[in-house]
């Protein structure tokens, strides 16, 4: 039972779904763009948000494709992460949504909410961080292509009245050798303490982390000291964790020492993993 | 653009039949079912997403109707386990012993009717995946998953 009032609406466009958001915001009613609906849902009955109205994109016919076009990987930002997973088109992407909370909330979290939503995780953003794949995003007067590094770099880059309509995955990126793993605390449905995607491309890591920092993240740095091939395995997984881009969570799921150990060690397996 | 704003009547398709309701926008599918349409089969348990207690399908999929709208539920087909009508997974569930409480025997009759209408020969990691959203707090876990083995890989499931 939710204990606050809102109204809902679902547009069938993009320009309606824009127009509609400026339209209630200059209401001063706080709109929201609604995805799954998961996180709304449960911080809404917990009255921890507040807001007179919902925009559910999942209407909009561009948020709900999920196909190939050319030497693209077209992906909605309404699909489901259990859309994901049965079409496996991309299947680093795939891992990754299938480890999202349990199979049937699976089939009602969206890839956009799963980034968007207010969950520091966003494990879906692993595998697109990777593929540095291209963003479609539609605001007030505008439909612009943007780098997935230019949308999330620490945190998320939407204006107010912005939504994600689509991600383009350059398909080349869905065929690469692959790496997921993610480590919880006890229960296999949990938060991750480490979740990890990583790809070779051109005999290179590319590393993409959540669970470690206050936000997932892909680095370079790290990813260079991982590919030197100077200096023995144990010296690069060591200069690796050493670049950490923030500090490290330290809760009741894990400690930080607990979480750069067993990073570490999954660094390790890494290299094992994807070369053979 | 479909829209509700305040206390509105709408149309829902719940187990093959339009059923018309009165709802706030803001009222979760949980609470339509069970207080509009009287079909309780459908179980408040965490209404947090966490328990599956409350699953239905939504076009053949298993969603947790605590954590849905019943605004988002225009447009799409809702089956509660009032509308499952004696599918196989029923009887397998009372051959096998799956449930004591019975409390969650709903939600998971949705979940595992719903695998055997989409992967009929799922493997035994599918169907732990797809069966680890419910939770039985009397913990049949066992004979659930024997009730399931008995549906699965049936060529005459329907």
């Amino acid at each position: 039972m939710i204990p606050m009032k809102f109204d809902y609406y679902r547009p069938d466009t993009v320009s309606e779904a824009v127009k509609i958001y400026g339209q209630l915001d200059s209401e001063g009613k706080r709109p929201l763009y609604y995805g799954g609906g998961s996180e709304i849902i449960s911080m809404a009955r917990m009255n921890n948000l507040d807001m007179g109205a919902v925009i559910d994109l999942k209407g909009i016919p561009e948020c709900r494709e999920l196909k190939t076009d050319g030497d693209h990987l077209v992906i909605g930002s309404s699909v489901t992460l259990s859309d994901i997973t049965e079409a496996d088109l991309f299947p680093l992407l795939s891992k990754a949504c299938g480890r999202i909370a349990d199979h049937t909330m699976q089939c009602k979290i969206t890839v956009g909410g799963n980034i968007c939503g207010t969950i520091i995780y966003k494990e879906a953003l692993l595998p697109l961080l990777l593929s540095d794949c291209t963003v479609l995003i539609a605001g007030a007067g505008h439909l612009k292509k943007v780098s997935v590094h230019r949308l999330f770099h620490q945190g998320l880059n939407l204006s107010p009245g912005e939504f994600i309509v689509q991600f383009l995955v350059e398909k080349k990126y869905a065929a690469l050798p692959y790496f997921h793993i993610k480590k919880t605390k006890n229960e296999k449905i949990d938060y991750p303490l480490i979740s990890l995607c990583a790809v070779l491309e051109e005999g290179s890591f590319k590393l993409a982390l959540s669970g470690l920092c206050g936000f997932p993240f892909r680095s370079v740095r790290m990813e260079t000291e991982l590919n030197r091939r100077d200096v023995s395995p144990e010296e690069r997984v060591r200069n690796a964790v050493n670049l950490m881009p923030g500090p490290v969570l330290n809760d009741v799921s894990g400690s930080d020492r607990y979480r750069l150990f067993v990073l570490k060690n999954t660094l390790m397996n890494l290299g094992k993993e994807l070369e053979g | 653009m479909f829209q509700v704003i305040g206390k509105s009547v709408i149309s829902l398709e719940v187990n093959e039949e339009k059923r018309d309701v009165t709802i706030e926008p803001s009222d979760t599918l949980l609470h339509t079912l069970r207080e509009q349409l009287g079909l309780t089969g459908a179980k408040p348990g965490c209404e947090n997403g966490d328990c599956g207690a409350c699953t239905v399908l939504v076009d053949g999929w298993p969603i947790k109707s605590c954590l849905m709208l019943t605004a988002e539920a225009v447009g799409h087909r809702i089956t509660t386990v009032e509308g499952l009508k004696n599918a196989p997974i029923q009887a397998a569930f009372v051959e096998n012993w799956g449930f004591q409480c019975g409390y969650c025997t709903s939600g998971f009759l949705m979940v595992c009717h719903a695998l055997s209408q989409i992967h009929p020969d799922a493997e035994e990691i599918v169907m732990e995946e797809w069966l680890q959203a419910n939770i039985c707090r009397c913990t049949s876990y066992e004979e659930i998953r024997n009730a399931v083995n008995v549906i699965l890989h049936c060529s005459d499931s329907p």
